[in-house]
């Protein structure tokens, strides 16, 4: 026999527009061993909170069902609630009648009866729970983040000036990021160099950061507060701890590969540094363009390396590190859009994307920061395409946020650079940010062409070959526009990284619709994952600007540091047992656990269950042919009583 | 009046639960005939549970888990998708209409899906009529 308290919210009117709440209050009473049920307007609220704990002492409660929203949503709240008025939290029930009933029907009849369904399945599980008691674990101090783009490094320097320990995995052979490939930024047009070259040189300089470039994570082990990570060294065939940076290497080298940094706009040496300013300032080879590799010989670059550095016989080595917590800041990519051929990209020299165009600007890039074509002349006329795959629904049906805006500032950088005539061809002008308007506004000024249409097709000239038309309706007038320009440049879709999907699978982290990583509630825990532990910041969450991006890197650092900064943390308590008196010792469990959590003890013939390894999935109470194995919370008992229960109307 | 089913659904708390609870969030509208029993994990579902709701008066049941390859204990839902289809076998041998056992990977993302497998289960179970064949009379 319990004592079970039933507490229905309201939620304003986002439970209580199609549910009949006091009406399901009325009907909780009649349920066996309720002794108290109410409603109430908001019952996370303080208030409500109250409400529940003197409850709990006036009636001499056992058990709290709480009916509101998603139990992803307030069941941590709710926990402490009842854990505070002195009854063990894991007897507490949520009943989901606000993202599973009230938001998904507007017919009032069928929200109450459903509501009562899942309400009277609750009680019958109620009264099958058990109190438990959290697992309380040792804390590794230390944090890994993921990728060293602005988003990382900032999330880096962050905890490392704490005094906690970071390692920084890198997978190319520079941090920096797409950042560092960038001259100016918007809308202040502030250099890029300059305010993220310094903190690159930090994150060199800083004791407390582990840099790992050229890495990759390639297993992630353990939980929250315990992760045991493998990461790979590829092979650089330069020996880093050798290595003085003179760079004489580079000068002798005469393998020829393209240059990724400057996206491919030019060559670089087989032996290299990406550009001027990397960290580290050592180089690394490439196989794929290096002599010695393709054809067995030349060597040069270890002719003249004094510090005899070269290795050609280096191999792909494994570091093993531990860590509490990690933060993910993989970034993006920029989508291709050689299938859309409609634009040419690929087929014409004079068709640019963005960040190819964000390198002709840069004095460290291909040009010098002039702005020539492929054949070396300067543009006389340029068209920019926005929306070029994005906020469209055959491709990528997001806004990419930052173009609108970058689109302005190379309009910007044109007219400072050449007397080229620039057209800007949008769907919308998207200027929400601080200064963003502003800056929109100053280029309406600076003779730039404003077309409200998108551009459809980019074809070259029949009469004047190189030059190129763009067509596009002006959906002001509604004209049909054929532009001719010398050069296009596409802004195209921000989208997630080609190896997002594996680094998701290794983290076990969620994607959304368009393969960006998930977040555990978008408003309220933006920067946490389904993943206790993890942690996501910048454009692999999805498309921002810097400002965005460092705000939530600091984020994410503080958050990571919530964990790390104690020695110890509680863990869920709902992991397996095995009752020893049923245990036919088959061994079930200890093959399909995916965390080696059970063991057979081959002297009592029984399986054992490591609770500290257990992620309490059920899998293994499941396969256990003598219903031996209970799964805390999750017992056979109580689904099937909570199933029942639903049934039962 | 018309038939409406009752149908079970079970759903993992990291894929489905949360897809479900996105078409929520996203007010998407859609039949009320399913109640949800949240599980950790697909692969906590033992055939058991859901022959208990067959004889329970469950009209159909609606199984749910991440997509093969996303889950968030790695490899359960590929022992689940074992084991249920093995499952639906069962229940087609005991005499059970095909189609009243419905298993579907609904990733968080997928609020939509959810809303779309809800409807059209529903839509399913009500032309296959009242579940009696394993039905225990109360």
């Amino acid at each position: 026999m319990s004592r079970i308290g039933v507490f229905v919210c309201h939620c304003g009117l986002n439970i209580a527009k199609t549910v009949r709440v006091s009406e399901l209050a009325e009907f909780a009473a009649t349920l066996p061993d309720v002794v108290i049920a109410r409603d109430y307007k908001f019952m996370c609220s303080t208030p409500g909170q109250e409400m529940i704990q003197h409850d709990i002492k006036e009636y001499n409660l056992d058990r709290v069902i709480v009916t509101a929203c998603s139990p992803l949503m307030h069941e941590k709240t709710f926990r402490k609630v009842i854990e505070n008025a002195g009854l063990n939290q894991y007897l507490l029930t949520i009943v989901n009648i606000r993202e599973q009933v009230s938001w998904v029907t507007s017919d009032v009849e069928e929200g109450t009866a459903k509501s009562k369904a899942l309400l009277n399945g609750a009680v019958y599980r109620a009264r099958l729970l058990a109190p438990l008691t959290s697992r309380v674990i040792d804390v590794n101090p230390d944090v890994m983040v993921i990728g060293a783009g602005i988003a990382g490094i900032q999330a880096a320097l962050e905890l490392a000036n704490t005094g906690k320990k970071v390692y920084l995995v890198e997978k190319n052979s520079t941090i920096g990021g797409h950042m560092a490939q960038f001259d100016k930024t918007f809308p202040t047009l502030d250099c890029s160099a300059c305010i993220l070259t310094p903190k690159m040189d930090n994150v060199l300089q800083h004791k407390n950061i582990t840099m790992l470039t050229y890495c990759e994570v390639t297993e992630v082990k353990g939980y929250v507060g315990n992760f045991d990570i493998t990461i790979k060294q590829k092979a650089r065939y330069v020996d880093h701890s050798k290595c003085n940076a003179c760079l004489a290497c580079t000068e002798k080298c005469p393998g020829k590969g393209v240059s990724e940094w400057d996206e491919s706009l030019v060559k670089r040496k087989a032996i290299y540094i990406p550009f001027p300013q990397a960290v580290p300032q050592k180089p690394i080879i490439d196989k794929n363009s290096c002599t010695f590799f393709l054809k067995g010989k030349c060597r040069l670059c270890e002719k003249v390396c004094e510090q005899k550095a070269i290795d050609f016989e280096q191999q792909d080595t494994f570091i093993d590190v531990k860590v509490g917590a990690i933060i993910v800041a993989i970034g993006f990519d920029l989508m291709d859009t050689k299938p859309l051929v409609q634009y040419g990209y690929g087929k014409y020299p004079g068709v640019y994307n963005s960040l190819e165009v964000e390198r002709l600007f840069n004095s460290a890039g291909p040009t010098a920061g002039k702005v020539t074509l492929r054949d070396g002349k300067e543009p006389k006329s340029i068209a920019i395409l926005h929306c070029i795959g994005s906020r469209d629904k055959n491709y990528s049906e997001h806004c990419s946020r930052v173009c609108c805006m970058y689109s302005l500032k190379f309009a910007h950088l044109f007219k400072e650079k050449t007397s080229a005539d620039v057209y800007q061809l949008y769907i919308d002008m998207r200027a929400a940010g601080k200064g963003y308007e502003e800056f929109y506004n100053r280029l309406s000024e600076e003779n730039v062409k404003f077309i409200r249409g998108k551009g459809a097709r980019v074809t070259e000239s029949t009469e004047e070959p190189g030059r190129l038309i763009v067509e596009a309706e002006d959906t002001i007038t509604s004209k049909f526009m054929k532009i001719p320009v010398d050069m296009v440049v596409l802004s195209p879709a921000i989208v997630p990284r080609a190896e997002s999907r594996d680094i998701a699978r290794l983290l076990n982290l969620s994607t959304d619709k368009q393969g960006f990583f998930m977040e555990r509630h978008p408003k309220l825990a933006p920067l946490s994952t389904m993943s206790e532990g993890i942690f996501i910041a910048g454009v692999c969450q999805g498309p921002k600007d810097i400002p965005d991006t460092v705000a939530q890197a600091l984020g994410a650092a503080a958050e990571a540091l919530t964990i790390v900064v104690n020695d110890k943390m509680e863990l869920e308590a709902t992991t397996a047992m095995v009752n020893p008196a049923s245990c036919c010792g088959c061994q079930n469990c200890v093959r399909v656990c995916p965390y080696g959590a059970p063991a057979f003890n081959y002297e009592k013939r029984v399986s054992e269950i490591n609770e500290a390894l257990c992620k309490g999935c059920g899998l293994c109470a499941s396969v256990c042919p003598s219903s031996a194995i209970i799964a805390r919370h999750f017992t056979n008992d109580q689904i099937l009583a909570e199933m029942e229960g639903l049934m039962e109307f | 009046m018309s038939f409406e089913p009752r149908i079970l659904g079970i759903a993992c708390n990291w894929c489905t639960y949360t897809g479900a609870d996105l078409a929520g969030t996203t007010r998407l509208h859609y039949p009320q005939n399913v109640r949800v029993v949240r599980v950790m994990c697909s692969s906590r579902i033992n055939p058991s549970f859901i022959f208990r709701a067959f004889q329970l008066g469950a009209d159909g049941v609606l199984v749910g888990g991440c997509h093969p390859g996303d889950c968030h204990y790695n490899t359960g839902n590929l022992y689940a998708r074992r084991r249920l289809a093995t499952t639906k076998k069962i229940l087609e041998f005991a005499g059970l209409e095909p189609g009243r056992l419905r298993v579907e990977w609904i990733s968080a993302s997928e609020g939509n899906k959810f809303a779309e497998v809800v409807e059209a289960f529903t839509t399913q179970i009500k032309n296959l009529g009242p579940q009696t064949k394993l039905k225990i009379p109360q």
